[in-house]
């Protein structure tokens, strides 16, 4: 019942499992690349004043504790970057589905959407937003959203651990050790403020790797959470009453264990109640990936100093058996969750500070293979979101009739010029900086004037 | 930067999978032993998951037979050097928690018209196949769970034994076993395999230790573990041959084997191997006599041409051993190590039997350490399915396997080849993992206090006796229950309008309950 290749599983198990111990990484192909940031020094820290715990990445001669003032004088960014990953190669002509290209039935007997499924996508009509993407084709009518149809590289890779690892670093090099945002952290970013490059998935994203500023991890949005079914005033009541539990007198070491631990927990619950408990202002989807968003969202409001952010979106998109169901509601829980965070950021008055970048290793095949799934492909699909993106389409959707070598999509936009415009527009950055050979990509205008 | 200092509990999880299910609440009554050898009506109440049947069967039944009261014959005739103290509610409580996961319903008054000795042989002695009483085990979709297939699942599968299964100490001894022998899916093929070697504690865990000593070695998920398999007569791979002697049986830095002994053990455990396929993994396991070292081996000074059954019965036959495994079996019991004559005592009753490991449980249950020494930390899995018994919940969320992460117990995945560390069950983060375990296991019983009505006159005694039958009525400390009546006065001084009344009343029953469920009282068996 493989839902993807069994190599990729077994890699991202490998792949977490040492980026995590900070160690080399095994190899599973032949000439697969290391990650970029692999080998960083890792760290935990608790952040009092963001009540966050903290995996702090890079940096080893800072001493821990200079992070905590270095996160509370840093100055909030003005401009943030989002960057959402969909893991495993989405399937961009099921994204935007080309319903009205000849080629298209014929080459997915099973797996093309029917013409009118899903609302069409203004710009280029034969092209179809999938169903469950309705939330950013809202955003797409309201000129917020600017879409690459097809979006790659010359000579494209379709191993997964390559293709992301050029994504990541932003350059077609197997042996680049920064990513394309830890190089431009380390260019304007600060030496003690670990939050300037935030993973919110747990262990550090490539993506910002750096070789001299701290970066950092964290796991969930939540903090030092404690729930219960009991509000204030009676809540502190019940904690008093906990506290009280911890510094009872002890009549055998096993008591006094629960004791210490009873006592030390809820010290560490009040000086870790930061922002570990956030509202939001408006109804977010119940998923892991919703409520990331939303305390994401409230960090911005709070003011915690981020410049670039990266998060994993819902769901695993290696589909190559069983792909419809498996794509629906990884679109469905993603797409709901960007719309209810974007909603979010205009009820707060921050949708003016935030920009999404939406991004894939690689597309997928168009012929679908015989197992209701498609295989590694060529060029993707790529977005850029917020209240100041251009809405415009960059890149026309090349076809279906005339494939590449290899009977995969072809290219019209280079991910680099989407790197360059990103660093220049948005983050006031020069492009050439960072991504090498920049003056050679086209710039497509991303962000409104 | 302004941090707001926010309190709220928006950051719980939403239980988005998990809706309220509707239960009927269904009165039933049940026969229970009386301290006179006479049995009365219970009533207790049932949760049905499904709209019983009109005039569905709510017991009692017939009455059992009146229990040998008057009998000159004593009834819990006990061996000498066992516990002589009183054996009623509070001890049955001890022995159920520490040689099962607690009790349910009226189980503990029931062991403790036994009498010590039969109370304890119910349990070292169980016949027959166990039978799991109460629903089955169900996903968050309500769906049958698939312990062998879907990830999790095994956490659940075996958490649900624990809580219905009517053989409690047969699945406390293969937990210890588990850890005595710890293997992990971290290194393993397929969580069958897994569950097939729980299945193995579950069948030896009271017979000859060799005899488990020596399927254990040549289990599957073990020979892939500690690369048993992988260990040939040109390239021998010495991993279990030190971990067999280190952890499983002989103990490190006490002088019972060299280095030498482990080189030439693992001579003579060569020649498992098995085949690989990417659709099935690792199967079937054999051995290969092809693959086996054939020449004379020396282990723990003696000679021969030794194989893999042999390896075990020289680790066994260590004047090193039967002290190893009555420190070791004894440490899952009782917090301190036993005194110098009991532990003598141990041993020979250990060696005397053929290295049987029911008479050593038997006794260690029957010993005064137990009933009048000090308690310890239960497991996180064992403070779990103790509460989930006591509140007569199931296996009806994954949530009990994620919850359990933080916790630091995830079945089937220990730490590393030693086991868990029992020292460190408690620190900041297990703590907070184990409030938030008790939160969820409430779930059905905390009351929403904006929505669900409540008394409005409920006094800070009549909160306390609520909260503690809810849990089953436990001990609890009497400096616990000080406290717990203290903060129902405090909850009860904050009601200042009528619209709190039922409300604070509510939440302060809330906070009863999850007080109660971090207690030392609930955390300690």
């Amino acid at each position: 019942m493989s839902r993807c290749c069994n190599d990729y599983t077994r890699a991202q198990l490998l792949r977490s499992a040492a980026a995590e111990a900070g160690k080399g990484l095994p190899v599973i192909e032949p000439g697969m690349p290391e990650p970029a940031g692999t080998g960083l020094s890792r760290r935990k820290f608790l952040s009092r004043s963001a009540g966050l715990a903290l995996a702090v990445y890079g940096a080893s001669k800072i001493p821990l504790s200079a992070f905590e003032t270095g996160i509370a004088q840093a100055a909030g960014a003005e401009k943030i970057l989002v960057s959402v990953f969909f893991d495993g190669g989405l399937d961009a002509l099921s994204l935007l589905a080309p319903v009205a290209d000849p080629r298209y039935a014929q080459l997915r007997p099973k797996l093309a959407l029917a013409p009118g499924a899903g609302p069409t996508f203004s710009e280029d009509t034969r092209l179809q937003w999938h169903p469950a993407a309705a939330g950013l084709a809202t955003l797409h009518g309201e000129g917020k959203v600017s879409a690459f149809p097809a979006i790659g590289y010359d000579h494209p890779d379709q191993s997964h651990f390559t293709s992301r690892h050029y994504y990541e670093i932003g350059e077609l090099d197997v042996g680049f050790r920064t990513g394309w945002l830890g190089r431009y952290i380390d260019q304007v970013g600060d030496d003690e403020n670990p939050l300037q490059g935030l993973s919110m998935d747990g262990s550090l994203s490539p993506m910002i790797a750096t070789a001299e500023r701290p970066v950092a991890a964290i796991d969930g949005v939540d903090g030092y959470e404690m729930w219960s079914q009991v509000e204030d005033p009676v809540k502190s009541e019940m904690f008093k009453s906990f506290a009280r539990f911890g510094s009872l007198p002890s009549d055998s070491p096993g008591l006094t264990q629960v004791r210490h631990a009873t006592a030390q927990t809820n010290q560490l619950r009040q000086e870790l109640g930061g922002v570990g408990g956030f509202s939001s202002p408006v109804p977010y989807p119940e998923t892991n990936f919703g409520h990331k968003l939303a305390g994401l969202a409230a960090y911005i409001s709070f003011g915690l100093p981020m410049r670039v952010v990266t998060i994993r979106a819902s769901g695993g998109y290696d589909t190559h058996a069983g792909q419809a169901a498996d794509l629906e509601s990884g679109l469905k829980d993603t797409c709901e969750g960007l719309l209810a965070f974007q909603r979010d950021l205009e009820k707060r008055g921050l949708q003016d500070r935030v920009l999404i970048e939406l991004w894939s290793e690689f597309g997928r095949r168009p012929e679908e293979n015989g197992s209701e799934g498609t295989d590694h492909g060529a060029a993707g699909c790529a977005f850029v979101i917020g209240a100041k993106a251009k809405g415009e389409m960059v890149g026309e959707f090349p076809g279906l009739t005339k494939l590449d070598d290899n009977e995969n999509l072809r290219v019209t936009s280079d991910f680099r010029g989407m790197y360059c415009s990103l660093l220049e527009e948005w983050l006031g950055h020069d492009a050439a900086a960072v991504i090498p050979g920049a003056a050679g990509f086209a710039r497509p205008t991303l962000v409104k004037a | 930067m302004a941090i707001p200092q926010t309190d709220t509990n928006k950051g719980r999880p939403k239980r988005h999978h998990r809706k309220r299910k509707h239960v009927w609440k269904d009165k039933h009554y049940r026969w229970v032993p009386t301290a006179d050898g006479d049995w009365r009506v219970q009533g207790y109440i049932v949760r049905h998951k499904h709209r019983p049947a009109k005039g569905h069967f709510r017991g009692p039944g017939k009455k059992p037979a009146r229990r040998g009261v008057g009998n000159p014959v004593n009834p819990d005739p006990r061996p000498a050097g066992a516990y002589q103290g009183p054996f009623g509610h509070a001890q049955a409580v001890r022995l159920l928690s520490r040689a099962g996961f607690g009790p349910s319903g009226g189980q503990a008054d029931q062991l403790a018209s036994m009498g010590l000795v039969a109370a304890v042989q119910s349990l070292t002695r169980p016949s027959g196949a166990a039978t799991l009483n109460g629903p089955p085990p169900v996903d968050d979709e309500g769906s049958p769970i698939a312990p062998a297939d879907a990830w999790g699942h095994d956490h659940l599968w075996w958490l649900d034994r624990m809580v219905r299964s009517n053989q409690p100490l047969v699945e406390r001894m293969a937990l210890i076993l588990h850890d005595w022998f710890a293997t992990s899916s971290a290194g393993v093929s397929k969580q069958q395999q897994m569950i097939d070697q729980s299945n193995l504690f579950r069948s030896a865990c009271f017979g000859s230790f060799l005899d488990l000593f020596r399927a254990v070695t040549v289990d599957p998920a073990m020979l892939q573990w500690l690369n048993g398999a992988e260990n040939t007569k040109s390239a021998p791979n010495e991993n279990y041959a030190r971990e067999m002697m280190e952890l499983f049986s002989l103990g490190a830095d006490r002088g019972a084997y060299t280095e030498d002994d482990i080189r030439e053990q693992a001579r003579a455990l060569t020649g498992w191997r098995y085949d690989w396929s990417s659709e099935e993994g690792a199967h079937n396991f054999r051995f290969d006599p092809k693959r086996h070292d054939t020449n004379n081996k020396t282990v723990f000074g003696r000679t021969g041409n030794w194989g893999w059954e042999d390896a075990c019965r020289l680790c066994v036959e260590n004047p090193l051993h039967p002290s190893f495994f009555v420190d070791k079996l004894w440490s899952y019991f009782l917090p301190q190590p036993p005194a110098a004559g009991v532990r003598e005592g141990l041993i020979n009753a250990y060696v005397s039997s053929g290295w049987q490991i029911r008479p050593i449980v038997e006794a260690i249950l029957t010993s005064p350490d137990l009933y009048e020494g000090p308690p310890m930390v239960k497991p996180p899995v064992v403070h779990l399915a103790g509460m989930l018994r006591a509140l007569g919940r199931y296996v009806d969320t994954d949530a009990w396997r994620w919850l359990c992460e933080p916790a630091g117990q995830v079945l089937f995945w220990p730490p590393n080849v030693s086991g868990w560390d029992d020292s460190r069950w408690l620190d900041t983060s297990r703590m907070r993992a184990r409030w938030n375990i008790v939160d969820y296991v409430l779930d059905d019983v905390s009351i929403r206090p904006w929505s669900d009505p409540y008394s409005t006159t409920e006094n800070a005694d009549e909160a306390i006796a609520r909260a503690i039958a809810i849990w089953g009525s436990p001990e609890i400390r009497p400096e616990h229950r000080a406290e717990l009546l203290d903060l129902s006065q405090r909850s009860e001084k904050l009601i200042v309008a009528n619209w709190q009344k039922a409300p604070y009343r509510a939440m302060r029953q809330n906070a009863l309950l999850q007080l109660i469920g971090v207690s030392p009282d609930l955390i300690l068996q």
